[in-house]
């Protein structure tokens, strides 16, 4: 019994340590706290002479500025500490105005050569760093409501067009059309109608109370699932959005669940203006441009959004607002050239309708309507007060000729370019959120509390870890020590995974860490207390680490196995804090079990194996046997 | 540490007596669970609670009269951790406001406050939570058993699952007894727990199945027992490093994980005590035999008997 590892699995381990060593190293550089300045349009670039004027300004101030460097499209400015942040971020908005965000952040200190290899610290949870946590829910119910009434004008403008005679087509309960009808001829002519043109509805013919024919239409499951997901994924849209405009660095918007919403704002401490924004609705409105000779009162001249130095002189009065608009998406023309189809709906469209008639080749404008609040400070009495102001800006964001009477549903075409397209369509469709939301769960963490519990998780995982390596070293000696590397690297490869995953790192995270920490070493226990076995039944030294490893490994594999089954079920039903857990949970098994198995393995083999020895070192009175 | 080397210590002799100390903990938790319930967090109940930090320690009683005054109802006002912070828990109110109300209602006392951390959850959010926890942890011991009953045997499968339960059933009624907060961070504990006490219980039945097969003399309870002292060395120390590791958490983790350190640190005695004494004692139980767990013969020859359906470990596995 030689124990040696073929050259082969030797470079297996060793490339894998060293991948894992490379990328745990950036979290040894810690975050650098700075300012991001970011344009508040998509138009607005932040250069060099943006970060001067910036820098200047901290200068003067008194705030020590470490770099300030573009990184595309933002700015960032790195400071001295978490109260230079805290100072500079008002100085900064302030000597650059309204036309750019600025944002605190945590710029990562990754040297570039890591930074080259995709390699960066672990991401740090809202419980680490601070912030607000929004559960927002979408009200589903609505959502189906509204879009089944811009179903119903749809259905009812045609059977008009036809002269089909009906009465009712009234929304009825949760999914369903029901029309009436006079005679059956009247209904086959209705029925074959809507089968041939909405095929998102179940049809169902029956006979009413008074003997009536009815039609009763029914959204088909396929269709009220695609209603939702539509209604949640507008949503996120237009939170995205919105969350743009808080100017908060790192946001997430994300989808949880069917019909839920999860924003987190890492660093926002004011929950009332954070709220604010996200539930606030910008609105659209479609007017006519004004003719030449029409009188100064009944029009309003507003900016372009993309270049305010564009104006265009509407009509005062409003065609449609952005609630009536149904759906918005880019699409193309039959020459290939990108267009926006907007769907109204029934209302929207009647309204459309009648104003457009009469109005081919003139001009109609969409204007974006934005409902914004600030907060600024101002001396009040020798007192700095944060006085708010809430403000309305007006933006013309497309002009396009009218071609035809326009309907519930319409194009508007001659854009420049399928972005221009699309940025259109998003904005149409952020108008206004496709189903209501509300606040379903709100979580604040200050930013002390944050540093309190970074400090008391290293701290128990600096600790726990110390307890653990004198343990092993007393009770198993050299093969102890032998466990304690691989303790070590089975820490390090840990955190290496996270870092290449991007998982973040939370409280219970760090928990699991600690857990981890505290069950890795069972694997190593196991194979010890298996070799001591053998030794003790008077097997050679060489033939005893053999048949340690050999006997415990299925022990180890079905322990760890049963233990990872129970991790992924905690992943797949947690949310929020248990998730956090079940993830260093999941990937701390399996590096322990890897380094356990492998690497542990190699290096006993290193050090004992291919030669012959007397006894081993590995605790106990058994280990001279 | 143990390093027990003489006669087998006869751990199956006392099975009877711990079994009458299990029934009896299990059925005194179920019992206090019953009539106590669980002091479920706000994770599970819905509703707000905001931490405060003051720059002096504050008495508690003046924030309850101004709590009072401002109109709240129902309300839950404590120190957390340290004197100067504060945890005031709404929990009928479903309100997405209320903490920053609270915050302005308690400055008006004119004391330095500082909000640390607030949270307010939905009810239904909290229903769903409790349903989906409760699914969580049936699912999980389903699965566990199937996994040890195609990996083992049958028997196996019911003698793992029925000590997490055991350990579950416990811990349920440690937090309910001292009407310890039951959040979702203990609800992690709970099945890091499973977890735990499962890794414990399938060392141990690995053993067993190995003795089994090996040792060709001796009724089921002398295998099993000797199985138990071979690895008894194991599993203290590993339980051992664990709530070495635990108490260290616990001491330094800071407040909000100390119930999850709590729950984790009577997870693990319980587990380690489980694992031998009610799924070894569950194995007798069931009268398990060496029939159990013969490596059936290779195909082409009969089988002795129908029971055997343990099947033998892929080839993989047994190799290093």
């Amino acid at each position: 019994m030689l124990n040696k590892f073929p050259l082969w699995k030797n470079m297996i381990i060793l490339i894998a340590v060293a991948i894992g060593f490379i990328y745990a190293l950036p979290n040894l550089y810690p975050d650098d706290y700075a300012v991001q300045i970011s344009g508040a349009r998509s138009s607005t670039q932040v250069d060099e002479r943006t970060l001067e004027r910036a820098v200047t300004a901290l200068e003067e101030a008194g705030i020590e500025v470490r770099s300030a460097e573009v990184d595309e499209p933002d700015g960032l400015i790195r400071l001295a500490g978490g109260e230079a942040q805290l100072k500079a971020r008002p100085i900064v908005q302030a000597a650059l105005g309204n036309d750019y965000l600025v944002a605190l952040n945590m710029a990562p200190s990754t040297p570039d050569w890591l930074r080259s290899i995709g390699a960066g610290p672990m991401k740090l949870g809202l419980d680490l760093r601070g912030g607000v946590h929004f559960l927002l829910e979408v009200d589903m119910e609505t959502a189906l409501k509204q879009r089944l009434e811009a179903l119903s004008g749809q259905v009812k403008q045609d059977l008009r067009d036809e002269r089909i005679r009906y009465r009712g087509g009234e929304v009825a309960g949760a999914q369903n059309i029901v029309l009436t009808f006079r005679d059956e001829s009247e209904r086959d002519k209705a029925f074959s109608l809507v089968r041939d043109q909405y095929n998102q509805f179940l049809l169902d013919e029956r006979r009413g109370d008074d003997d009536e024919y009815e039609l009763v239409l029914t959204l088909s499951e396929a269709q009220v699932r695609e209603i939702e997901d539509y209604a949640v994924e507008q949503n996120l849209t237009t939170l995205r959005n919105r969350v743009n405009e808080l100017g908060v660095a790192e946001p997430l918007v994300q989808q949880q669940g069917r019909s839920r919403i999860v924003v987190e704002l890492p660093g926002v401490q004011d929950t009332a203006q954070a709220k604010r924004v996200i539930g606030a609705t910008a609105n659209l409105e479609f007017r006519l441009e004004a003719r030449q000779d029409a009188p100064a009162g009944t029009t309003e001249v507003y900016p372009f959004r993309d270049s305010e130095n564009r104006t265009a002189r509407l009509e005062k009065e409003v065609i449609a607002s952005g609630d009536s608009v149904a759906n918005a998406q880019q699409g193309f023309d039959e020459n290939g050239q990108p267009q926006v189809n907007i769907t109204m709906n029934s209302a929207g469209g009647d309204r459309m309708n009648r104003a457009t008639r009469d109005a081919i080749q003139r001009r109609m404008a969409v204007l974006f309507i934005e409902y914004k609040s600030e907060t600024t400070e101002r001396r009040v009495d020798g007192e700095m007060k944060e006085v708010e102001k809430r403000s309305v800006e007006r933006g013309i964001i497309s002009l396009a000729t009218i071609q035809s009477a326009l309907g519930s549903s319409f194009r508007i075409t001659g854009l420049d370019s399928v972005a221009e397209a699309a940025e259109l369509a998003l904005l149409l469709r952020a108008g206004s959120l496709a189903a209501p939301m509300y606040f379903a769960e709100e979580r604040t963490i200050g930013p002390s509390l944050g540093q309190k519990n970074i400090d008391a998780g290293m701290m128990s995982v600096a600790l726990g870890f110390g307890l653990v390596l004198i343990y092993m070293a007393v009770f198993y000696r050299v093969f102890g020590l032998i466990a304690n590397l691989t303790l070590t690297i089975n820490l390090m490869m840990l955190i290496a995974c996270m870092s290449i995953l991007s998982a973040t790192l939370t409280l219970p995270g760090i928990a699991g860490i600690v857990l981890t920490v505290g069950m890795a070493v069972d694997a190593n226990v196991l194979i010890f207390e298996r070799i001591k076995e053998e030794l003790k039944s008077g097997m050679p030294p060489q033939s005893a680490i053999n048949a340690g490893y050999s006997r415990a490994f299925v022990s180890i594999v079905d322990a760890n196995i049963t233990t990872l089954l129970v991790a992924v079920i905690l992943f797949a039903m947690g949310s929020g804090p248990v998730k956090g857990f079940a993830v260093t949970l999941c990937i701390g098994i399996l590096t322990s079990m890897f380094t356990s198995l492998l690497v542990s393995r190699g290096i006993v083999n290193f050090a004992f194996g291919g030669r012959k020895i007397e006894k081993l070192s590995i605790g106990g009175k058994l280990a001279n046997a | 540490m143990p390093n027990v080397e003489k006669k087998p210590i006869d751990f199956m002799g006392i099975r009877k007596v711990a079994a009458a100390f299990s029934i009896a903990l299990v059925l005194g938790s179920l019992i206090i669970l019953a009539i106590n319930g669980l002091n479920l967090g706000l994770d599970f109940t819905g509703g707000t609670s905001v931490e405060l930090e003051y720059s002096e320690a504050p008495a508690l009683d003046d924030i309850r009269n101004v709590l009072a005054d401002s109109g709240y109802e129902n309300f839950v006002v404590q120190n957390f951790g340290a004197e100067t912070s504060v945890l005031v828990r709404l929990s009928d109110a479903f309100d997405d406001e209320l903490a920053a109300q609270v915050t302005e209602d308690l400055r008006t006392t004119g004391q330095e406050l500082e909000l640390v951390r607030s949270s307010f959850v939905g009810s239904q959010v909290g229903d769903e939570l409790k349903e989906d926890s409760g699914l969580g942890l049936l699912l999980a011991l389903a699965v566990v058993l199937v996994y040890v009953a195609m990996r083992f045997q049958a028997k196996f499968g019911l003698a793992s699952v029925v000590p997490l339960a055991h350990d579950v059933i416990i811990i349920l009624g440690i937090f309910s007894l001292f009407q310890w907060t039951f959040d979702l961070s203990v609800l992690a504990a709970l099945l890091a727990v499973i977890g735990y006490s499962l890794n414990d219980t399938i060392v141990v039945a690995d053993r067993i199945r190995e003795n089994f097969r090996k040792m060709r003399v001796g009724d089921s309870e002398h295998i099993i027992n000797e199985s138990i002292h071979q690895t008894i060395s194991r599993t203290l120390n590993t339980s051992g490093t664990t709530l070495v590791v635990l108490i260290a958490l616990y001491l330094f983790g800071g407040e909000a994980i100390n119930n999850f350190a709590i729950a984790l640190i009577f997870g693990v005695i319980v587990g380690t005590y489980s694992s031998i004494y009610v799924a070894a004692s569950m194995l007798l139980a069931l009268g398990v035999s060496r029939d159990d767990l013969v490596i059936p013969p290779k195909e082409g020859l009969v089988g002795q008997e129908g029971e055997d359906e343990e099947e033998q470990p892929p080839e993989w596995l047994n190799r290093m």
